[in-house]
């Protein structure tokens, strides 16, 4: 069941369109990545989502409820970090994590401690005295020791060492495993691998490839690297086969997912004596997609 | 629907409470406590009515006007009439200041910091923040006019009544709501924190100035001004409470302005158009001191552009000055020309001093601006290049001393110009000019304090402001409540000749440049020795 949807999800800036009819779909029980290059638009779509922003055209409800409309009533169940999180210099961390819970009406003082305990903060500083990662840490704690049945998170690992890094996926697994849903806006990609059971791409304000990262995989490349008995001839004109570099004793390439098994019965008429293959990463995905805003920034440089 | 869009005001009220529960108790108790000192002490310094009788007639110049506003019960100048003429209006000014720079932080400078994003995703209405901060600040100001009433009763001075202090404190409620709500509207209109502060000062200042004008020269022009309303209760005289209502009730249109903006527009977006930058550094930005000026430059421009206007204001006031002696019999023998030196020039000799304090203002924010772009960790930008902290500290002290120059020149140039064009009997410009720029090394003392904090120890920065403060107590209130010498005496206003009514003295023109030098070494001289933030 879809718990948060959007559609033709539109949003101008004067003249300039940061979201250009934006669908997105995140079901129960799901930890939905949400990837894509500064500036994609990414931030944009979760403020429309949290009702801070209103939408230029489109729709986007959560729990069935109106974003806008019912913004509050959304609020009490979800939980939400920004990736830049400022807080009030003459607070303490405790005082502001309260404050939080207060706002929700939430009481979990236990978890609350664990968290704190977890993230290693030092809930008595003021947090003027916070860095970048100290101050994120204080919003996650008062994220996760809230109730929510949905979490949003935009690129809410920025400020945060591996160590802590690896504490904050421990909380959004434990989240998952007790049947909440998760939106995470990332640029780790990473962290989207290894969390996310779907994946959306957005760039320039445009959702360009939904689906899970096993659906998406098919749209990448495997590289692959192969010794042969006898050297390969007429590799590069197999259909699938890209980027063929000879290397000592052998050869490496990169194969179109669809095209694998011709190519692997291809090779095997060679007599293959190594095999060695890197799976497709989220890298490559994002960097394909990277390079084609990079090819029509240069093509439109012109005006 | 619509009572979910003031969702956890309650929760939030109290969070802002929580926030200032220093600062708010300190500008209570500084506004009350200074109140009741000066009522205080006009009863054990003016204690008969022939005492009190001289005051007023010093007081009943266009100058004094201008400046505390027209006063009332003068030929039966009580104590009450004494409070509610000399200290009633700049009370309200202050209350003013105290509900802009409150308000402007808790709604847009918290908004432009991302703070209200995280509270408005929280289960949280719409318009909470506004009104919990609207609702603190009405509070805050009822208490203020309670305590200030009540202190005033208690004090059982003769003619300070029951309804009069009543309504004294109640001026100071009104003032402090219409600000507030000033400051609400322009948080929905402005981007930033600084700027909301900057306009809702604008108005407070033109409030000011409109209203000095009016009450001078053209008693309809002050009935524009909401600090014109001020002193128009008559507080301790006849008592009137209607402009009371009249300023709430405005106050109220503004309120439901700000929050219409507020329910219909974007988070973290204004109403003013921001825009679209340069693509690159022009040459001149890209040196310490091309970025140090460029950073300060539309404070500069304002305050220069208001310096202007502030002399051509005092300015304008001279050519009354003349016409009101020759109308009024009693203060011309009262206060005959000083060897072959006429009344109008010796009233200008007290408004270049007070101007040059003005004045003294934005070199000292020109100087501290480093210390608030060390708070932000901007500065380690810098110093972390090829950039010593002689030449950073070097560029900003450069940019104040030249400040204190423009400002200052400014200032008595449009007084000169604003005198000559109104006087019947005009002092040439370079008089004026004189009498002006003669405050320079006093000015100058002011800004090494602010370089010798900087260098030590920043978050001192509040000693020069309040040492400021002091110097315009002292000296443009120390001939009214008759302060030892020595006590004036501390300030380096004090102690710059008056021109032109006083001989040029050069020993202590060239002593204060001196002290000025050798705080600004020092200043240097720490800076570069002490850690920086961040
Ligand atoms: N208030 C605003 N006014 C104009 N443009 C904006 C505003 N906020 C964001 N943008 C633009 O919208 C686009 C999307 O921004 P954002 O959603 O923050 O991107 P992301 O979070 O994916 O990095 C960017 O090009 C950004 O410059
Ligand atoms: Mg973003």
């Amino acid at each position: 069941m879809a718990i948060l949807k959007t559609k033709n999800l539109t949003k101008k800036y004067g003249d300039f369109k940061a979201l250009d009819g934006v669908d997105l779909e995140v079901n129960e029980g799901e930890i939905y990545g949400f990837i894509g290059p500064n500036g994609a638009g990414k931030s944009t779509t979760i403020r429309v989502l949290l009702g801070i922003l209103k939408a230029t055209e489109g729709e986007a409800h959560i729990f069935g409820k109106d974003a806008w409309e019912e913004a509050v009533e959304i609020h009490k169940r979800i939980a939400y970090v920004p990736g830049d999180v400022n807080l009030w210099p003459n607070l303490t961390g405790g005082e502001v994590i309260d404050l939080f819970m207060k706002l929700r009406g939430a009481k979990q003082q236990t978890l609350r401690e664990e968290l704190i305990r977890k993230f290693d903060l030092d809930p008595s500083k003021k947090c003027r005295t916070y860095s970048k990662g100290n101050r994120q840490k204080v919003a996650l704690i008062a994220a996760f020791a809230s109730d929510a049945d949905l979490y949003i998170l935009d690129e809410p690992t920025s400020g945060l060492d591996p160590l802590m890094e690896r504490v904050f996926q421990d909380c959004v697994l434990e989240a998952k495993k007790n049947g909440k849903s998760v939106l995470l806006s990332s640029h780790i990609l990473s962290e989207v691998e290894k969390l996310c059971d779907q994946i959306g791409i957005i760039r320039q304000g445009k959702i360009i490839e939904t689906g899970s990262l096993k659906e998406l995989r098919h749209l990448t490349r495997t590289t692959l690297y192969m010794e042969t008995r006898v050297p390969m001839k007429g590799l590069s004109e197999v259909k699938g086969v890209n980027d063929v570099v000879g290397k000592a004793g052998g050869v490496s390439f990169q194969v179109d997912s669809e095209h694998m098994d011709e190519v692997i019965q291809y090779a095997s008429s060679f007599g293959v004596v190594k095999i060695e293959s890197a799976p497709p990463t989220l890298e490559d995905l994002f960097m394909r997609h990277y390079e084609g805003t990079e090819a029509s920034t240069h093509l439109g440089g012109g005006q | 629907m619509s009572s979910k869009l003031y969702e956890k005001t309650g929760i939030l009220s109290t969070f802002i409470l929580r926030q200032d529960r220093f600062k708010i108790p300190i500008w209570l108790i500084s506004i009350i406590g200074f109140t009741l000192l000066v009522a205080f002490s006009f009863t054990s310094l003016y204690s008969s009515d022939q005492e009190r009788m001289a005051m007023a007639e010093t007081m009943v110049n266009p100058a004094m006007v201008a400046m505390v506003g027209i006063g009332y019960g003068i030929n039966n100048y009580t104590f009450g009439a004494m409070m509610a003429h000399q200290m009633l209006l700049l009370s309200a000014v202050v209350v003013g200041m105290m509900s802009i720079l409150i308000v402007a932080r808790h709604t847009r400078t918290e908004e432009e910091d991302g703070q209200i994003e995280l509270i408005r995703s929280l289960p949280t209405g719409r318009l909470s923040t506004l009104t919990a901060t609207s609702l603190v600040m009405v509070g805050v100001h009822i208490v203020l006019g309670l305590l200030t009433a009540t202190g005033l009763i208690f004090m059982n001075i003769e003619s300070v009544d029951v309804e009069g202090s009543l309504l004294y404190g109640a001026v100071l409620t009104a003032t402090g709501i219409f600000f507030t709500s000033v400051t609400a509207l322009f948080a929905q209109v402005s981007e930033s924190g600084r700027g909301v502060a900057g306009l809702s000062m604008s108005v407070l200042g033109a409030a000011y100035l409109i209203r000095a004008i009016g009450d001078v020269s053209n008693e309809t022009l002050a009935w524009f001004s909401p600090l014109g309303w001020v002193t128009r209760t008559e507080v301790y005289v006849t008592d009137i409470w209607w402009p009371i209502f009249l300023m709430a009730a405005v106050a109220v249109v503004i309120f439901i302005a700000a929050f219409y903006l507020s329910s219909i527009r974007d988070l973290q977006s204004g109403f003013l158009p921001s825009r679209v930058g340069k693509r690159n550094a022009s040459a001149f930005l890209q040196s310490p001191f091309g970025l140090a000026l460029r950073l300060q430059r539309t404070g500069i421009i304002s305050w220069a552009a208001g310096m202007l206007i502030l002399g051509l204001s005092y300015g304008s006031v001279l050519g009354d000055l003349d016409s009101f002696f020759e109308s009024n019999d009693m203060v011309t023998g009262l206060l005959r020309p000083v060897d072959g030196f006429s009344l109008t020039e010796q009233f200008i000799t007290l408004l270049m001093a007070v101007i040059s304090m003005i004045c003294t203002i934005p070199p000292l924010m020109a100087v501290f601006k480093l210390k608030g772009e060390e708070n932000k960790n901007r500065v380690e930008h810098l110093l972390s290049r090829a950039v010593s902290r002689w030449r950073l500290i070097g560029s900003y002290l450069l940019i104040a001393l030249v400040n204190s120059f423009v400002m200052l020149s400014l200032a008595a140039f449009g007084m000169g110009m604003a005198g000559l064009a109104v006087m019947e009997d005009p002092i040439d410009l370079a008089t004026f000019y004189q009498a002006g720029i003669v405050y320079l090394p006093a000015m100058w003392v002011m800004i090494g304090l602010a370089v010798f904090l900087v260098g030590v120890k920043p978050s001192l920065s509040s000693i020069a402001w309040l040492y400021l403060g002091y110097s315009f107590i002292t000296v443009y209130l120390g001939g009214l409540f008759q302060f030892p010498e020595w006590v004036t005496n501390l300030s380096p206003f004090a102690h710059i000749p008056q021109l032109p009514v006083d001989e040029m003295q050069y020993t202590n023109v060239f002593i204060l440049t001196i002290v000025a030098a050798l705080f600004m070494a020092a200043g240097l001289l720490f800076y570069r020795k002490r850690d920086i933030k961040g």
